[in-house]
């Protein structure tokens, strides 16, 4: 058994929103520059320069990459020999939540009552968070700060078990080109497939913290990625949709087994704004 | 193409979907809730909060301004969503948006007809275009808080026309011109 303090959750997760809305990961810089070069469009080449040029400039001033700082996503993966001390875990994730958006001069984007008055809770709270128990005794925290942009475009099928990868190919593809624009591409496509539906949406977003371009460990899902991801190229959406040959930047899919008579697949995107940032307590 | 803000008929004739712009002078901030209250106004025969006339308006919701900041990120958001309610500013006199996406066919339409461009910014470039604002002011509805409308003063800030006033639309257009056949 080992201690893992409350106030030191909190000012971990304080940390991470501010960094990951500052910092571009670096497999995503890497990705985004390789974009770039393969980039035939003038007008696709000109908005990565831009965004290559406002990752340099956030970073170089601590500055929020887009100003929408997003939900806080949090995945928590708890080890089962640990033992979190002196107060309630996921009140002191909020806490943290809200020092981080309050210090870093973040936005602050939920609101309350979703389906009537939409009051603004002025602090970024609450935030959504995934809890895992792992073997160990430590704590890793990953914080996504995700946009509305992006998530708006996520969506869930259960498909007949017969319509099998052709059914979920269209239905991926389908996905990316009625989001069009509004994801900001070029995007990274998180897809969940299998489980049931609440477990394939969230496969879809566990998806989007792998490092881009990480292939999966199976070589079914790696063959099954890497043509998506020519696919949705070939779409010809590209850069914030003016045109292109990079519409995304990755595709990752995580799968899941099913019931015989299901096949649940989800997307969910991430725009080039690929921020998360992750400690391990 | 450097354009000196207010739009007149005449640079508005000039631009072509695809083209680069950098704009310097006013525009105008509004979102969601202050176009909801814009459109009321003009339902109900009142004037607006500003002249709308040759206008631009941005779709953007920025971060807190640093100490020392005019502004925080300042990057566009989905234009979508205002969909419903641009046709009536345009009718108003408005001539210029900025956003990103696409936009629907009735606002496409309405561009058309009364001599509107729509522009995307980069989505997502946030710090960068913040830094193309100088100066910033409220101009109305200031119990909006964040959504209220502002008045920015910008230098070379950087848009791209989306639509123009001949029914192009870049994101079709460019669509298909990349758009490849695969298996
Ligand atoms: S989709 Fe991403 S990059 Fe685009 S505005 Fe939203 S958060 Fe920013």
């Amino acid at each position: 058994m080992r201690d893992i303090s409350c106030q030191t959750i909190s000012e971990t997760v304080a940390r991470l929103c501010q960094e990951a809305t500052s910092l571009l990961p670096d497999d995503v810089l890497q990705a985004l520059k390789k974009a770039r070069d393969k980039e035939e469009s003038p007008l696709g080449q000109k908005i990565l320069d831009q965004i290559l040029e406002n990752a340099e400039l956030a970073k170089k001033e601590m500055l929020p990459l887009c100003q929408d700082t997003g939900t806080t996503v949090v995945f928590l993966e708890v080890g089962q020999d640990a033992h979190i001390v002196g107060g309630d875990l996921n009140e002191c994730i909020k806490q943290g939540v809200i020092e981080g958006y309050d210090k870093g001069y973040l936005r602050k984007s939920m609101v309350e009552r979703p389906f009537s008055a939409r009051v603004n809770t002025k602090d970024n709270t609450p935030p959504v968070i995934h809890t895992e128990i792992v073997p160990g005794d430590k704590l890793k925290i990953q914080v996504m700060p995700k946009g509305g942009g992006c998530e708006n475009m996520s969506r869930l099928a259960i498909l007949l078990p017969a319509e099998g990868k052709k059914g979920v190919t269209d239905f991926v593809l389908r996905a990316v080109e009625e989001a069009g624009g509004n994801p900001c591409p070029p995007i990274i496509v998180g897809v969940g497939i299998g489980g049931t539906a609440e477990l394939a949406v969230s496969l879809a977003k566990k998806a989007l913290t792998r490092k881009v371009g990480r292939p999966n460990a199976d070589a079914e899902v790696v063959d099954l990625e890497r043509e998506l991801l020519e696919k949705v190229n070939a779409l010809g959406i590209g850069p914030q949709a003016v045109g292109g040959r990079i519409t995304a930047l990755a595709v990752h899919v995580e799968t899941h087994p099913t019931h015989i008579t299901s096949l649940p697949v989800a997307v969910n995107i991430q725009c080039h704004s690929a921020r998360l940032k992750e400690a391990v307590l | 193409m450097d354009i000196k803000l207010p739009l007149t008929d005449e640079t508005v004739a000039k631009l072509r979907a695809g083209d680069d712009v950098r704009f310097t002078g006013v525009i105008y901030t509004a979102r969601d809730a202050a176009h909801r209250r814009m459109v009321e106004s003009l339902d109900k025969g009142e004037s607006l909060p500003f002249d709308i006339r040759g206008q631009v308006i941005y779709y953007v919701g920025p971060t807190p301004a640093k100490p020392g900041q005019v502004i925080g990120s300042a990057g566009p958001t989905t234009s979508m969503r205002l969909d419903r309610f641009t046709p009536p500013l345009l009718a108003a006199g408005l001539k210029g948006i900025i956003g990103k996406g696409g936009r629907g066919q009735a606002v496409r339409d309405a561009l058309k007809q009364y001599k509107g461009v729509y522009f995307i910014a980069v989505g997502g470039a946030g710090a960068l275009l913040a830094r193309q604002i100088k100066k910033v002011d409220i101009v109305a509805y200031e119990d909006l808080g964040t959504e209220a409308v502002r008045r920015l003063e910008v230098e070379d800030f950087p848009v791209i026309v989306c639509n123009d006033i001949y029914g192009s639309d870049l994101l079709e257009e460019g669509k298909s011109r990349y758009k490849l056949a695969v298996g």
